[in-house]
């Protein structure tokens, strides 16, 4: 952790702001609710509770990102953090378009992979098929859990 | 001696081969996460849940357990042996054991705190048999009021404890909370931050949640971090026995040490650090070789390593007898309890003896298999540290992603995982803490529930909340716990960090 007292904190304050939409939305959130019973506590206490609570720590957030005083940690190598969230969209692609859980699984493997410094992309990829394909014998058959299905699945 | 009946027919149910075969899987897995740096008890068990809501219960949680006292065992080996603590409960081992492996004395300090670790978890699942009974009947006399209260309390504490900022803890706990409104209102029947989409309907997923935020966001954070060189790893030399002297210097640091980490652990948001640290601090002081500390003194990781252990049987005596969750991981059993409809407190010991008793009786046994596992086979678990880190990531992400959409098949899962690990990276980046998110979605609801039991019981009178003794000292206690941290700034010292 490097506490660099940079002043006014933009990250600090993208996040204040962000907590005080949440608590906006919750707070028009909860006026669409009709009324409960008649004793007690209605369904829209708890969200006006928590919305008032998140608005009140937005504006602890803003002030203490306003006076810089938000511990900060380098940004680091973001080209990774590109790699693994692009393994992640590409398996929900190839699930979502059927193409079932022994792809999509290979290529997460291999975008992950890379993101930790591998470059050897094919050798990945099929290891990360093979284990897409152990994973979905241990569970899909002697586990029975439901795994997405492609054509590969449905031949195994 | 009702007790000790219980535990015996606990006992029998244990050693069933099933539950014997549960139990060592737990060890085994929590041993080998507690050894590899990065991968902690909470995000295992985190991982473990959706794979496991199909096996029966009784097997499922005994293995939970044994991952918890499992990733106290292996997290001291590799503070030991490449000063990189597995996990945040073995920093305090790290500080003397790697200066002893440093200095050739690996084994006697893998000993010590492998026998210690067995000495704690034994005396504290001790002392858990037999103040959970106490407790429980306590806790039958709550009401919805009283329990609303300890919510409080634990809300409170588990976010002004975590992290070193209590404005940050309670923004995690908010988030936390506000994720938990999402789904249909249960006594209304109304849909609450829906935005229309059927998907939100049930809830968010705590385990989509809780696997997001440790597996996925700790795999981010690690990656955009990874320029760091790798550690280097001590080989053990000498001999594991430890000598007579050695023994001498151990046994009072064991036991202070668990005297130390059993009531901590048991104590809203007590975790395992604050103990570890605290035990350090003191066997620090009443050494009889002071000036050894520093350059690898066995007292320093005999007493951090018996805290520590005793604080994981000392988690569970809340979360059995009041459903309340203490750590992360504690978190992550909750729902593991949760997903199988059972709900931990006073009615558990009623309802379902033979499960809570079983759970209890197999601690002994995954204590004395961990002893085993460690001690002579401490050379296996090092290899685990050859792992390359890419592979390694690369497989929790898979197993996170599988686990994801077996419980739920919905490709809006996958999206939502993927979310919370962006949530996760930031979070840590920005050094927001994890666990007051988790135990904020677990708990929020149940508070939210106990506060309308209440009110509508009191037909809309609010001073139920102080009339009833318990609620009103509970409520004190939040609110003193609440304060306190921005009047005391001094107290920052003891500033706990996540396990």
């Amino acid at each position: 952790m490097n506490p660099k007292a940079t002043k006014p904190d933009t990250a600090g304050i993208a996040i204040a702001a962000g907590l005080a939409v949440i608590a906006a939305v919750i707070w028009w959130d909860a006026g669409q609710l009709a009324q409960g019973s008649p004793y007690g506590l209605g369904p829209d206490a708890a969200p006006r509770v928590i919305a008032v609570g998140l608005a009140v720590l937005a504006l602890a957030n803003f002030a203490i990102a306003w006076r810089g005083r938000l511990p900060h940690r380098e940004a680091g190598d973001l080209g990774a953090i590109v790699w693994i969230i692009g393994g992640l969209v590409a398996l929900i692609a190839i699930i979502g378009l059927g193409g079932g859980f022994i792809p999509a699984t290979a290529i997460l493997f291999a975008a992950t992979a890379r993101a930790f410094g591998r470059r050897a992309l094919p050798a990945d990829l099929a290891i990360g098929f093979v284990i897409g394909v152990g994973a979905y014998l241990l569970f899909a058959k002697l586990l029975t859990l439901s795994l997405p299905m492609g054509p590969l699945e449905r031949l195994i | 001696m009702d007790t000790f009946a219980q535990l015996l027919a606990g006992l029998s149910i244990a050693v069933s081969p099933h539950n014997l075969l549960f139990a060592l899987a737990g060890v085994l897995l929590g041993t080998a996460v507690g050894v590899l740096p990065g991968i902690g008890p909470a995000l295992t068990v985190a991982l473990l849940l959706p794979v496991t809501y199909k096996l029966d219960p009784a097997g499922s949680l005994i293995m939970f357990a044994g991952i918890y006292y499992g990733g106290m065992y292996g997290g001291s080996t590799t503070a030991i042996l490449i000063n990189t603590p597995g996990e945040s409960a073995s920093m305090a081992t790290a500080l003397e054991g790697n200066k002893m492996a440093k200095a050739g004395r690996g084994g006697p300090a893998l000993a010590t705190s492998a026998i210690g670790s067995f000495v704690a978890g034994t005396i504290a699942t001790l002392g858990l048999t037999f103040l959970a009974p106490t407790l429980v009947e306590i806790a039958v006399q709550f009401g919805p009021e009283d329990y609303f209260a300890l919510m409080c309390v634990a809300f409170v504490t588990v976010s002004a404890t975590f992290g070193d900022s209590p404005v940050r803890g309670l923004t995690s706990l908010f988030i936390g909370l506000a994720l938990g409104l999402v789904g249909i209102d249960k006594l209304t029947g109304q849909a609450r931050l829906g935005f229309g989409m059927p998907e939100l309907l049930d809830g968010v997923e705590i385990t989509t949640l809780a696997v997001g935020l440790f597996a996925v966001g700790e795999a981010l954070y690690v990656a955009s971090r990874r320029h760091h060189a790798p550690e280097q790893v001590e080989p053990v030399r000498g001999s594991l026995w430890m000598s007579l002297d050695d023994w001498r210097r151990s046994w009072k640091p064991w036991l202070r040490g668990t005297f130390l980490g059993f009531p901590i652990g048991a104590l809203p948001a007590g975790g395992a650090e604050i103990p570890t640290f605290l035990s350090y601090a003191i066997e620090r002081r009443l050494s009889k070789h002071p000036e050894e500390f520093g350059k690898g003194a066995i007292e320093g990781v005999a007493g951090p390593e018996a805290a520590n252990n005793a604080s994981a049987a000392g988690t569970l005596v809340p979360l059995l007898t009041l459903g309340l969750p203490t750590s992360a991981t504690a978190a992550m059993m909750l729902a593991g309890f949760q997903q199988y409809g059972l709900n931990p407190g006073p009615l558990l010991f009623a309802d379902h003896p033979q499960l809570v008793w079983g759970l209890i009786a197999s601690l002994y046994i995954a204590n004395v298999m961990l002893l085993v596992l460690n001690l002579p086979l401490v050379g296996v678990w090092v290899r685990l540290l050859a792992i390359p880190q890419p592979w390694l990531y690369a497989g929790i992400l898979v197993f996170a992603t599988m686990g994801t959409i077996a419980a739920k098949p919905s490709v809006m899962e996958l999206a939502m995982l993927t979310v919370f690990g962006l949530m996760g990276y930031l979070m840590r980046r920005f050094d927001y803490p994890i666990a007051p998110v988790v135990v904020g979605i677990i708990l929020g609801p149940v508070a939210e529930a106990q506060l309308r039991r209440a009110l509508s019981i009191s037909l809309g009178d609010p001073m139920v909340l102080v009339e009833s003794p318990i609620s009103a000292t509970l409520l004190g206690i939040a609110a003193l716990a609440l304060i306190a941290p921005f009047v005391l700034k001094g107290l920052d010292r003891f500033r706990a960090q996540e396990d």
